[in-house]
């Protein structure tokens, strides 16, 4: 689901041939370690830009070790394992970092040996890979020199190709190169949905580590913990939470010798990305805040001072959490108590920070209105919304999501939150959402999405099976009367608990889109991202 | 002396039948299902005819109707118990107009003719005495009850007409009819199906249960999903609590959104129910007691500041309905009236 917080391999480092030019003394081991990873960090790039390829020749570097900063724990990864991650989706802004020179060096005459052994496995691995049939597009690495092709097919992400099992096997070996555990799959999983992975919560990925992780910082791993067990939940806390961490771990930061921050700070924050992925895939809201970091880390000139390039950085961290969700939240607030009039029964379904927060306001400024909050089985977020709601003394009723019909005739207007836009005006949030809104346009209820711009995604969707993510199964079972019915469902081979957690909501059903650019309709969002980029 | 006792065991029994339906609750969980109740209401209304007194068909008449009205205001939602007196008063009519000789086609005449000539039909009164009335009053309540042993089966016979190999099948909540039906289907067919949990007293879960004993591959999904799976969904089948007069049906809470799905969809909403069900009575919404809303909801401390709702029953429209599967055969909505109006008379509509 995000769009470019996968992580490469570690390495995104320089061209080969230019750093031959330069000389310095380094060990014979670092040497040997700098030059495998430039050389992984080549196909890396050659390999985002191979959409329009014409060649098929391979360069992949045997190993790739682990980033720089544990030169005393050289860990040269025991299997020679391919380099190739799981695909990211590249990033065409992102191209430009790759072309800054950097001066890590490497010696001509040492390396002939390990370079050969190094090009006769990487022949291998052509080979191997040629012959792998489904991974089609990504198996490929190409020779075409850096260009700024933006690619027309995006690579698949990881996480929507779980049941072919050539993707799970370059997974498992990236996060195996990263050091972190992978996550297994748990219970019977519904067949149309077999291609998502289904955790439970039970077995966090948390207790596969061990302690003090050395390889994920501290912060990252509270933050997965919290991700995983549904304490930090809802795509802008989850973000907020993202950022607060993302700062924590810049701060503890220090550039090692002969490394660049630019290129090395995101090298570290990969693993931590396969790590948070791990524990919960990312919401659309993170994979646009990783990739506005990304872009940040990689824009610090190299010539400026460690801690002048951290300052900046908290401070670019620290506005886009005040611009995009702080001050996005108090405009769509304004243009949305223009939409509520005295005596509006409003409905609102779950728990949006986004929508409690316009009430709250619209309340304050003494607007009439009371609130029908609806719920729904599992989560019950809705229970949260309405503590708060009721906290501020507005007055509420509580139903359940099967008793719509039978409020809706009370309804003057809905309220909905939404987890992304996407780009052909389906709404993605969560499940049930798309029924409140077929009901409500059944019986003539406006329908007023509101979302902030930084949600907006690219991806285009219409159904909700392709791309979702399944939660723990077990949350559907529920004790009544001292009975529950589906206590061993796991015992029963011909029975399956399905717990979506997001749906996709058809346009039509939805009457107007609140956004910090203003009041636009479902359709308009391609046109909102278009300017964003040209303004980026 | 016998005929008190049997005053006596009467109005014992009549009474205990009251205090079941009031302690019934409504909806709150399959105690009984409206078959069983059905069945119920029949016998008492047997043992009634048998043991009461009375001496011409108005008098049973009115005796049935009395009791019939303190039934159905014992327990309001459970319109089963409404149906199966109408049913026996339009027996006890028949099987009158039947000893009296005049043929049975006067009384079935076209409902037009009948306005026209309304006046003169109505002046029955049913004052005539048979000797044989209560013998074959007895016989067709006992034919009745037949009918109503074997409605599940009728209809669980259809499920091959209906259900494909592969299909994928949407059920709501828990219904016994549906499950014998899913069951027979399942024995010659293999198919999936989906059922969505019905919250908040989750009978789906049963019924899941309950299919996957068989064999067949059942999938739980929350109510909140039902829209986001329906578009792989090739039919819905449902049971529902009541089939009202013009088609349209009051089931269980959550039916009507599936039946909106449905019809964004295009996907048939197929209505298993066997035909006591059908009633002559108007939609009548109907909430859950407080106990039970506690009961649900435990963990909401801030209940005494906020209203909850917890309807029971939901109203679906005929128009969002593409079939009724009854013990009688497959029907189209808009024939209901039809099937009602030879079940009962229309001076039994209002008991």
């Amino acid at each position: 689901m995000a769009d470019c917080g996968e992580p490469d391999g570690p390495g995104n480092k320089d061209d080969i041939t230019r750093s031959k030019n330069e000389g310095k003394e380094l060990t014979k081991e670092e040497k040997q370690r700098l030059r495998k990873q430039k050389k992984h960090q080549k196909k890396q790039k050659e390999r985002k830009n191979e959409k329009g390829p014409s060649e098929t020749e391979k360069d992949k570097t045997p190993v790739s070790l682990l980033p720089p900063p544990q030169p005393v724990a050289t860990q040269k990864a025991p299997s020679a394992l391919p380099a190739p991650a799981s695909a990211p989706i590249p990033v065409p802004a992102s191209a430009p970092f790759h072309s800054s020179p950097a001066p890590s060096p490497a010696d001509k005459p040492a390396k002939s040996k390990a370079e050969l052994k190094a090009e006769r496995r990487a022949r291998q691995e052509t080979d191997r890979a040629a012959k792998q049939p489904g991974s089609s597009s990504s198996g490929i690495k190409t020779k075409v020199p850096l260009s700024e092709l933006n690619p027309v097919v995006k690579r698949l992400p990881e996480h929507v190709q779980v049941d072919d099992p050539a993707v799970v096997k370059r997974l498992a070996k990236k996060l195996e190169r990263q050091q972190i555990p992978l996550r297994s799959d748990y219970g019977y999983k519904v067949s149309l949905f077999s291609h998502l992975h289904q955790y439970s919560r039970k077995a966090p990925l948390t207790q596969l580590l061990s302690i003090p992780s050395t390889v994920i910082h501290p912060s990252i791993v509270r933050l997965g913990l919290q991700y995983s067990q549904g304490i930090v939940a809802g795509s802008n806390a989850r973000s907020v939470a993202l950022l607060h961490a993302f700062k924590q771990v810049i701060r503890d930061y220090t550039t090692p010798p002969n490394e660049e921050l630019s290129r090395d700070l995101v090298n570290k924050l990969k693993p931590y990305i396969s790590f948070l992925n791990q524990c919960r895939p990312l919401s659309a809201s993170m994979g646009n805040a990783i990739k506005y970091i990304k872009k940040e880390i990689s824009n610090i000139p190299s010539q400026c001072k460690e801690e002048e390039a951290k300052t900046k950085l908290l401070t670019c961290i620290d506005r886009y959490i005040e611009e995009k969700i702080v001050l996005a939240a108090k405009a769509i607030s304004k243009y949305a108590i223009e939409k509520i009039s005295d005596g509006d029964v409003i409905l609102v379904y779950g728990y949006s920070s986004l929508v409690n927060n316009i009430l709250c306001e619209a309340f304050e400024k003494s607007r009439k209105f009371r609130v029908i909050v609806v719920d729904s089985r599992p989560r019950l977020e809705g229970r949260e919304a309405l503590r708060r709601l009721v906290q501020r003394g507005i007055s509420c009723t509580y139903v359940l999501i099967s008793a719509l019909s039978y409020i809706l005739p009370e309804v003057s207007k809905v309220f909905l939150g939404a987890h992304a836009l996407l780009a052909n005006g389906y709404v993605m949030s969560r499940v049930g959402t798309s029924q409140i809104a077929l009901v409500a346009r059944t019986y003539n209820v406006p329908v007023l999405v509101c979302c902030e711009t930084y949600k907006f995604c690219e991806r285009v969707q219409t159904d909700s099976f392709v791309s979702n993510e399944l939660d723990d199964p077990d949350d559907l079972m529920v004790t009544r009367k001292g009975k529950t019915q589906l206590e061993n469902w796991q015992d029963v081979s011909s029975l399956g608990l399905l717990n979506l957690v997001y749906d996709v909501t058809p346009p039509d059903f939805v009457d107007l889109v609140i956004t910090d650019l203003g009041m636009i309709p479902c359709t308009s969002v391609p046109v909102v991202l278009r300017v964003k980029n040209l303004d980026q | 002396m016998p005929g008190a006792d049997k005053e006596t065991d009467l109005t014992e029994r009549i009474e205990a039948f009251l205090a079941d339906l009031k302690r019934g609750g409504s909806g709150t969980g399959p105690l009984r299902g409206s078959g069983e109740m059905a069945r119920e209401t029949t016998y008492l209304l047997r043992r009634i005819t048998a043991q009461a007194r009375w001496s011409s068909a108005g008098d049973l008449m009115e005796i049935i109707r009395n009791e019939g009205r303190r039934m159905t205001a014992a327990q309001p939602s459970e319109t089963t118990v409404g149906n199966m007196v109408r049913r026996v008063l339009k027996i006890i009519r028949e099987e009158y107009a039947r000893s009296r000789g005049s043929s049975e086609e006067t009384e079935q005449q076209e409902s037009l003719h009948k306005l026209l000539t309304a006046g003169e039909l109505s002046e029955e009164t049913f004052r005539e005495h048979f000797v044989h009335l209560k013998a074959n009053v007895i016989e067709a309540i006992n034919e009745l009850l037949t009918e109503l042993d074997g409605t599940t089966d009728n209809i669980a016979m259809q499920a091959l007409e209906h259900i494909h190999s592969n299909e994928v099948i949407m059920t709501v909540g828990r219904s016994r009819t549906v499950e014998a039906f899913l069951k027979d289907a399942a024995r010659k067919r293999k198919f999936h199906v989906i059922v969505a949990e019905c919250a908040p007293f989750c009978q789906g879960h049963e019924m899941a249960t309950g299919l996957s004993k068989v064999g067949i591959e059942t999938t739980v999904i929350a109510d909140a999903a039902i829209f986001a799976v329906m578009s792989r969904v090739n039919k819905v089948i449902i049971g529902t609590q009541t089939v009202l007069a013009n088609g349209g049906l009051r089931a269980v809470n959550g039916t009507h959104s599936v039946a909106l799905a449905a019809r964004h969809h295009s996907t048939p909403l197929i209505i298993c129910a066997p035909m006591f069900k059908l009633s002559p009575q108007v939609f009548t919404t109907c909430s859950l007691s407080l106990n039970d809303v506690n009961s649900c909801f435990p963990v909401l401390k801030i209940l005494s500041k906020v209203n909850v709702h917890c309807p029971v029953f939901d109203y679906v429209p005929p128009e969002l309905i593409t079939l009724f599967i009854s013990n009688i055969g497959g029907n189209a909505p808009s024939y209901i009236y039809r099937l009602m109006s030879e079940l009962y008379h229309p001076e039994d509509h209002k008991l």
